[in-house]
């Protein structure tokens, strides 16, 4: 089964490699084999500095000089020249972990290969350039870009009408909230205040919920990792605004019930709001849409392939029912008779903005994604992501504790409390333990309710190489755990530095230099 | 097998085999038998090669800061942004890597990090920042809300010549709260833009005053005493900034005693992107930083001794606070902040002043040149934006300066219906004195 020799845990760093770093103090010059890049300390920016060193040029001015008041006294910027300034971000560069450089498996965040072509397109001068204020006939290439990828992301989920503006998933939750809210107060359903959460979301949902004014009420999950009907069902009255539900859950299951849950909310007269995190799984298998979901919103960064840029920027456009559309963002794009596009402001029962047409140079990356599948490659895509989850799980159940035992969807979770109880080991360990073996550690400790829980998503990128690779790590560290735990719960012993002290961080703050 | 996927038929096989599936659909059974594989109406597949094609004639079919000269701004500006700034961002380590969950190996995030709210300090004048919103308009919202929960107070009061994008997407923010937010009135007076006093809009419910330096209409305030008797009346004085170039010469927020600066990072180095990705700026005095939203870098050591960064006071943020979270706010535009490190450090101080100076001189020379039938309605001193009242309507005008192979300037009639004459014209260093000259002469010919 491994087709590959069982790496070994990565080459010891240089034993002075760490010493006399800190303020502004002097590094230490040890010799570094290449094969470390990323291992030494990076001073910062501003250590960086030399007074009169430029890293630019700008031309001469070509009009007369104008004096501006109010000139500030002083202007604290790195001096650093051109060469400086790239070599310390490559270097940054050099201490992160990322996509192109090793297998990620972080759950509920879809680490799949970012295409190069989408960094390519969005450099063109007409996507990277355009002003976003510039008048309609300048940008009719964007317009229409826009006008459809709405079409492809409502055909893709089953739904009638989109917005891209929402500039990160939580913000299309938001605007989905903002909506369901919007259409209750217009049917003068005034006493909605109450949001079902089930207990396993992302914290994303119940902060949204509350940013629209309402509360929240958890619901629990069952033991077969579905939302508790009879819990939603006791919860339904008059004052539910709504569900917000994660479709596959964070558990990565599909919920077995899902039509009686939507029905449920339905005759209560809530809506279901759905969280698109999940995607992934079911592109071409089910549309949302057709399972009751009212709004849903969509990680671009996540399902259609867009870079997650250590951590920003996303986007989370979303889409909506036909009894939605009124409330969605404004402006809208819209298709005129003659053929032209255009921004249409006139939209009274709009939410209103939330920003100028979206993370453009995003969706960008995400419609060429989408076009480059087409109806059978999406399928196909979600179909592979779940063919390597459920092997991987496979090659993993009797390895770590399986609190869910049944066929997961684009990820699944283990736990580790079995090797809690027997050697003292906790997720964490293990988590710490792979970035030895040059592996990012997948999700931990989420979702919230289960015991040292690891949530693996291997996406639909990574050969069977890789998976086979990573069973045999994880295999081999549960070996570890039980002959020499120490290795452990003292790892990572081969990153750029080791485990750092997140307690005094927090207590005696130091956010800039 | 579609794009992007590495299977081999054997390894399906070999794979289904070990889970015990007689094939990829059995996968499914969870999925409502009447829904399950639905047809998909979409548009056949395209290989890189096509789609290379397709979007090249999308990108084609718009008008680029590259192809005409650039005058607008209302936000978001065409300033030069050194070669190695997009390299730098296009640093694979950075853009295919995700939030630093593991601080172990995302050093490279979190030094950057940290170095970001370095210079967003520095730069607005204020004690503490974090690392990122999404945009200067949500860096708005954001400022809003936390005023809220720090005031305990609901009403906010908003300058009329804050940008108006900016205030539609504030009150976007706070639409499901009870919350009344006024405007101060804009107007023109003998030939000029004037503004009513906010001061007359505070009262005891109020939370913010909040202000854009220099403003929509580019015009500087002179706003000392304002946070005085702004906190006199026990609310917080927020200053947005549209264009944070402008702070390589002006006073900066915190030295006009802001509680809350917020500013829009694109001008600092960013593409414009028709409107993003770019990144929102949002700084604070240092006693109000437990209801910062957003993510926040902070230094601390590993077990070693050795510096190192975490992500730090967490116990603000959604994922551990859920309902009770400072915002709802998951992601940060750290990429996006990482190209404004980048381009600060390079520009430096002497840069960023030049740049500053440039794009004041640019604007006060297209203001000595701008023909009779217009007139400069926006008061001195100005930074780099100035409306100007145009014989016509602005829209007419700024059809034929498209004509003209110009993009030249926002109407600001749409938000201003007052101001349907009124042309928002923006200038940076990248403006060469002959486009002015052009610009200029396409104007006397609009108006004739």
């Amino acid at each position: 089964m491994i087709a590959d020799p069982l790496p070994s845990p990565g080459p010891a760093r240089t034993a002075s490699a760490g010493d006399g770093q800190g303020e502004g103090a002097p590094l230490a010059h040890s010799p570094v084999p290449p094969a470390e890049a990323g291992t030494q300390p990076e001073p910062l920016l501003s250590e960086l500095s030399s007074p009169g060193v430029k890293g630019h040029q700008l031309p001469v001015l070509d009009v007369p000089e104008a004096e501006l008041p109010d000139t500030r006294f002083e202007l604290k910027l790195p001096e650093i020249g051109e060469l400086d300034v790239v070599r310390h971000f490559t270097h940054l560069s050099q201490r992160n972990y990322a996509i192109d450089s090793g297998f990620y498996p972080l759950g509920s965040c879809t680490m799949k290969y970012n295409p190069k072509i989408n960094e390519d397109v969005a450099r063109l001068p007409g996507i990277a350039h355009i002003h976003p204020l510039a008048p309609d006939e300048t940008v009719q290439g964007a317009l229409q870009l826009i006008y459809d990828l709405e079409r492809l992301l409502a055909e893709v989920t089953g739904f009638t009408a989109a917005s891209l503006q929402p500039l990160a998933g939580a913000q299309g939750e938001f605007a989905g909230m903002l909506m369901i809210r919007a259409y209750h107060l217009a049917r003068g359903d005034t006493r909605r205040r109450k949001v079902l959460v089930p207990d396993s979301a992302h914290g994303t949902n119940p902060a949204t919920a509350a940013m629209c004014g309402f509360h929240t009420v958890a619901i629990p999950t069952d033991s077969h990792g579905n939302v508790d009907l009879d819990r939603l069902e006791s919860e339904l009255d008059d004052t539910v605004v709504g569900l917000m539900l994660t479709n596959p859950n964070t558990l990565g299951l599909f919920e077995q019930r899902l039509l009686d849950v939507t029905d449920a909310v339905h005759r209560a007269g809530g809506l279901v709001y759905g969280d698109g995190a999940n995607l992934n799984a079911i592109l071409g298998i089910v549309k949302p849409a057709e399972m009751g979901f009212d709004v849903l919103h969509i990680n671009v960064h996540k399902t259609f392939s867009t870079p997650h840029g250590t951590g920003g920027p996303g986007a989370g456009p979303v889409v909506v029912s036909d009894k939605l559309e009124p409330f969605l963002p404004a402006p809208a794009v819209v298709r005129r008779m003659d053929g032209a596009y255009a921004l249409d402001f006139d939209r009274p029962r709009s939410i209103g903005r939330l920003s100028y047409h979206g993370h453009f140079g995003i969706l960008a990356r995400g419609y060429t994604y989408i076009r480059m599948h087409g109806a059978e490659g999406l399928r196909q895509l979600s179909e592979t992501a779940v063919l390597n989850a459920n092997y991987l799980r496979s090659l993993l159940r009797d390895v770590f504790d399986v609190p869910f035992d049944r066929g997961c969807m684009h990820e699944f979770v283990l736990s580790a409390r079995s090797l809690k109880a027997a050697h003292g080991i906790r997720t964490l360990d293990v988590a710490k333990r792979l970035i030895d073996y040059n592996i990012h550690p997948p999700t931990i400790y989420f979702p919230l309710i289960v015991d040292e829980g690891l949530l693996i998503e291997p996406t639909e990128s990574e050969s069977k190489r890789t998976l086979d690779t990573f069973a045999a790590v994880m295999r081999q560290i549960a070996g570890e755990a039980a002959e020499d735990p120490e290795l452990l719960t003292t790892a990572p012993h081969y990153s750029p530095v080791r485990r750092l002290d997140e307690v005094t961080a927090a207590r005696k703050p130091i956010l800039r230099w | 097998m579609p794009a992007f996927t590495q299977l081999s038929p054997a390894d399906r096989e070999e794979m289904l085999r070990t889970i015990g599936a007689g094939s990829v659909e059995e996968l499914f059974g969870d999925v409502p038998a009447g829904a399950r594989f639905p047809r998909l109406d979409l548009p056949p597949e395209l290989t890189e090669m096509e789609a290379g094609r397709h979007l090249a004639q999308i990108a084609g079919d718009n008008v680029s800061v590259k192809d005409w000269p650039c005058f607008i701004g209302g936000g978001a500006y065409n300033h030069y942004s050194p070669a190695a700034v997009s390299h730098l961002m296009g640093l694979p380590q950075f853009y295919t890597a995700y939030t630093p969950y593991q601080a172990e190996i995302s050093q490279g995030t979190l030094q950057a990090m940290f170095e970001f709210q370095s210079l967003s300090c520095e730069l607005l004048g204020m004690d503490v920042a974090n690392g990122s919103v999404y945009d200067g308009a949500s860096a708005v919202g954001e400022a809003l809300l936390m005023a809220q929960r720090i005031t305990q107070r609901e009403r906010a009061v908003f300058a009329g010549s804050l940008n108006p994008h900016w205030q539609a997407v504030a009150r976007t923010y706070v639409s499901a709260r009870e919350v009344e937010i006024v405007s101060s009135e804009v107007a023109v007076e003998a030939g000029q833009l004037r503004e009513s006093r906010l001061l007359d809009l505070v009262d005891g419910h109020t939370a913010c005053v909040v202000v854009q330096q220099p403003d929509f209409f580019g015009h500087i305030h002179d706003l000392d005493g304002l946070a005085e008797a702004v906190h006199e009346r026990g609310a917080l004085l927020i200053v947005c900034v549209a264009d944070p170039t402008s702070l390589g010469l002006l006073k900066t927020p915190g030295a006009w005693g802001a509680d809350i600066a917020t500013a829009e990072g694109q001008p600092l180095g960013l593409p414009l992107q028709y409107g993003g990705p770019w990144a929102g700026l949002m700084a604070c005095r240092g006693e109000h930083i437990r209801q910062l939203p957003g993510r926040i870098a902070g230094q601390t050591t590993d077990h070693d001794g050795r510096r190192g960064f975490v992500l730090t006071l967490q116990a603000r943020e959604q994922h551990i606070r859920r309902e009770k979270a400072t915002s709802n706010i998951c992601t940060s535009q750290t990429l996006l902040a990482i190209g404004i490190t980048a381009y600060l450090s390079l520009l430096g101080p002497s840069g960023l002043r030049e740049v500053a100076r440039q794009s004041h001189a640019k604007a006060a020379y297209f203001a000595s040149r701008a023909p009779g039938a217009y007139q400069v309605l926006t008061p001195p001193p100005f930074y780099n934006e100035l409306l100007l009242a145009c014989p016509l309507p602005a829209t007419e005008v700024r059809s034929r300066l498209v004509g003209r192979q110009l993009l030249g300037g926002l109407p600001v009639g749409r938000d201003y219906p007052e101001l349907e004459h009124g042309l928002l014209l923006a200038f940076t260093e990248q403006n060469t004195k002959a486009e002015i000259d052009r610009l200029v002469e396409a104007l006397e010919e609009a108006a004739a």
